[in-house]
């Protein structure tokens, strides 16, 4: 579930980088203010481990796949809001480097969405609710599946959003909600097994670790209150940025429609390679009354048809992109990827020559 | 995915970072900020924008050439990290099925070039960060992240993680080859197990984490690690950044390929 910077526009991705790099130093500077330097090498190391569990697979009985622990949740259990987030975030900026988990722009979205939830709504407001002052068996169990359940479905729904918002995707918002939603239901289900298996080996072999993280000051002073305005305060900045987005850029598409539309005039001569070429198509047309054979065509048709029916007015607009502009962009395209690809050559010729 | 692969292809791309080459000799800073100046330009275009992509291939291809990085290793990693963009990219020619492009008779719908495009975006951003890191190496490009402003506790955690994830993916991969050489089929790899071996892990990678601290107080650790790297800003690096966004800024502004062709057409013509 990770995001990729392949599906977020500029103002989704600034936005998210921007409320997490927000709390990255919100979060260093509550460790630094509670001493809570003692727990740096605690972090890495247990950020070590999140990698190395992921990597160690179990057999979901009845099914044949097998799960692992996604670490978030657990991170929030042993180490308190704080210090979880860092290491959460640490891990999935190492994921973003090395395994192009994600991408760089998108690691602001991926943070978010993995840690904000299990380390902020989830663990002080569901889990600690749960499970209290005086554990038993089962407080944790349900503590920790409920809490896994929770913060996979909030995280999922950020991807959902960050998505849609984006609008590079076609899908819309309720599609790929009833899509994500019920797989990071299930997704959800065996991290919290995991989860609870883990936290109630722990509670069994050694209770002082986690009566350690539990009374851990740095819970303190997190109140609902403060959640919900970071949450608020990152919806008007997230609207006010995508509509300031949406007016210099009208939308990808009315964008790239005027861009080409601009160049028609200059583009288009009458004879020459592409003439030839749109005479060919229309006499290979196998769809002939599919109306967006080429410009000239559709003009006509738009003339025509805008006085009777206004509802097609929008239509005719699509066939903008005439067979000229196509051509020469995919002549174009392909003599800039052999050019930059031959540059690319040049230099290795170069360096090894050297 | 195999725990000794994962652990040999991180170790490879931090190889490739001690090798010696113009681009390897850049500051980390340079390549961090012409990189992600690079992806904010990628993302910044409209959605059906694929023939105004191309020319920013330039960047991954010069760059790999210059530093020397192996080609089948980055396109390899690219396949792997493809499922989720791909996942969600297929639904736009399903969604979205008005023509907007045509290849001979054959029209191409407004679907089919915005998953292109989401392709196109995929391949230039996740190997500009390859790149990144198989020019610069992981702990250079920490210290450029804490240089540009990177709270320094975030700092150190990142170069903690990194140091710590060979130490305890060995562990995990020798409980993983003892499970195995006692389980039969799929007796002993399920849930019960698996908890109690995270457990220990858990256990351990604590005690581990303990001894360590001990071991940095004994050395005077006091909450900041600091690392011994020359890192200064040349001529060079000036020039590298100014020459890629000029770049990038005339791919952005113009059709790149739409002049280029049209430049040949009426030559051809």
């Amino acid at each position: 579930m990770h995001m990729a910077d392949a599906l977020i526009s500029p103002a989704v991705g600034g936005v998210m980088w921007a409320a997490t790099a927000g709390l990255v130093a919100y979060c260093c500077k509550k460790m630094r203010d509670g001493f809570e330097g003692f727990r740096v090498p605690l972090m890495g190391v247990l950020g070590a481990f999140i990698f190395a569990a992921q990597m160690i697979n179990f057999t979901i009985p009845a099914t044949g796949s097998s799960g692992h622990l996604g670490g978030g949740m657990i991170l929030a259990i042993l180490l308190g809001p704080y210090a979880a987030f860092l290491t959460i975030a640490s891990v999935l900026t190492v994921q973003a480097l090395f395994f192009a988990d994600g991408g760089l722009l998108a690691l602001g979205c991926n943070i978010f969405n993995l840690g904000f939830a299990p380390c902020f709504i989830v663990y002080p407001f569901i889990y600690k609710k749960i499970v209290g002052e005086n554990p038993t068996q089962g407080r944790i169990l349900a503590g920790a599946m409920i809490g896994a359940i929770v913060g996979l479905q909030l995280g999922a729904f950020g991807v959902v959003l960050e998505t849609v918002f984006s609008g590079i995707s076609e899908l819309p918002f309720s599609t790929f909600v009833v899509l994500m939603q019920p797989i990071h239901l299930a997704i959800g289900i065996v991290e919290g097994l995991v989860t609870s298996a883990l936290v109630l080996f722990i509670w069994k072999a050694r209770p002082e670790i986690l009566e350690m993280a539990a009374g851990a000051p740095a819970t303190a002073g997190l109140s609902l209150r403060k959640v919900l305005v970071v949450l608020v305060a990152l919806a008007v900045v997230t609207g006010g940025a995508l509509s300031w987005f949406a007016s210099a850029y009208p939308d990808g598409l009315e964008w790239s429609m005027a861009k080409t539309s601009g160049k028609e005039e200059l583009e288009a001569p009458a004879d020459g390679v592409h003439a030839s070429l749109a005479a060919l198509q229309e006499k290979t047309a196998f769809l002939p009354d599919y109306g967006f054979k080429s410009a000239e065509q559709a003009e006509p048709a738009e003339a025509a048809g805008a006085g009777t029916e206004p509802a097609k007015e929008e239509a005719p607009a699509w066939p903008a992109v005439d067979a000229g502009t196509s051509v020469s962009g995919l002549l174009g395209g392909t003599l800039t990827l052999l050019l930059a690809f031959g540059v690319g050559f040049l230099l290795k010729a170069r360096h090894k020559s050297a | 995915m195999d725990i000794e692969r994962t652990l040999f292809e991180i170790g490879a791309l931090d190889q490739m970072a001690l090798q010696d080459t113009p681009l390897h000799r850049l500051d980390p800073r340079t390549k961090l900020i012409t990189a992600m100046g690079f992806i904010l330009t990628v993302v910044s275009f409209g959605r059906y924008e694929l023939a105004a992509l191309l020319p920013l291939t330039l960047y991954p291809v010069a760059l790999a050439a210059m530093g020397d990085l192996p080609a089948g290793y980055l396109l390899r990693k690219l396949l792997i990290a493809s499922p989720f963009a791909l996942f969600v990219g297929m639904f736009n020619p399903l969604l979205d099925r008005t023509p907007l492009l045509f290849i001979g008779s054959v029209a191409v719908s407004g679907g089919w070039i915005s998953f292109l495009s989401i392709l196109t975006r995929f391949c230039l951003t996740v190997s500009a960060a390859l790149i990144l890191v198989g020019s610069t190496g992981f702990s250079p490009v920490c210290m450029a992240l804490g240089r540009l402003g990177m709270p320094r506790i975030f700092a150190a955690q990142l170069l903690f993680l990194y140091r710590y994830i060979f130490v305890l993916t060995e562990e995990g991969l020798r409980m993983v080859r003892a499970r195995n050489l006692r389980s039969f089929g799929n007796k002993g790899t399920g849930v019960r197990i698996y908890g109690h071996m995270l457990g220990q892990l858990l256990l351990r990678t604590m005690d581990r984490a303990q001894r360590i601290h001990q071991a940095m107080l004994c050395r005077g650790f006091d909450g900041e690690v600091r690392l011994v790297r020359h890192c200064r800003f040349t001529s060079t690096d000036v020039a590298f950044i100014a020459g890629w966004f000029v770049y990038f800024g005339l791919a952005r502004a113009f059709n790149l390929p739409q002049i280029l062709g049209g430049v040949v057409t009426r030559i051809m013509a």
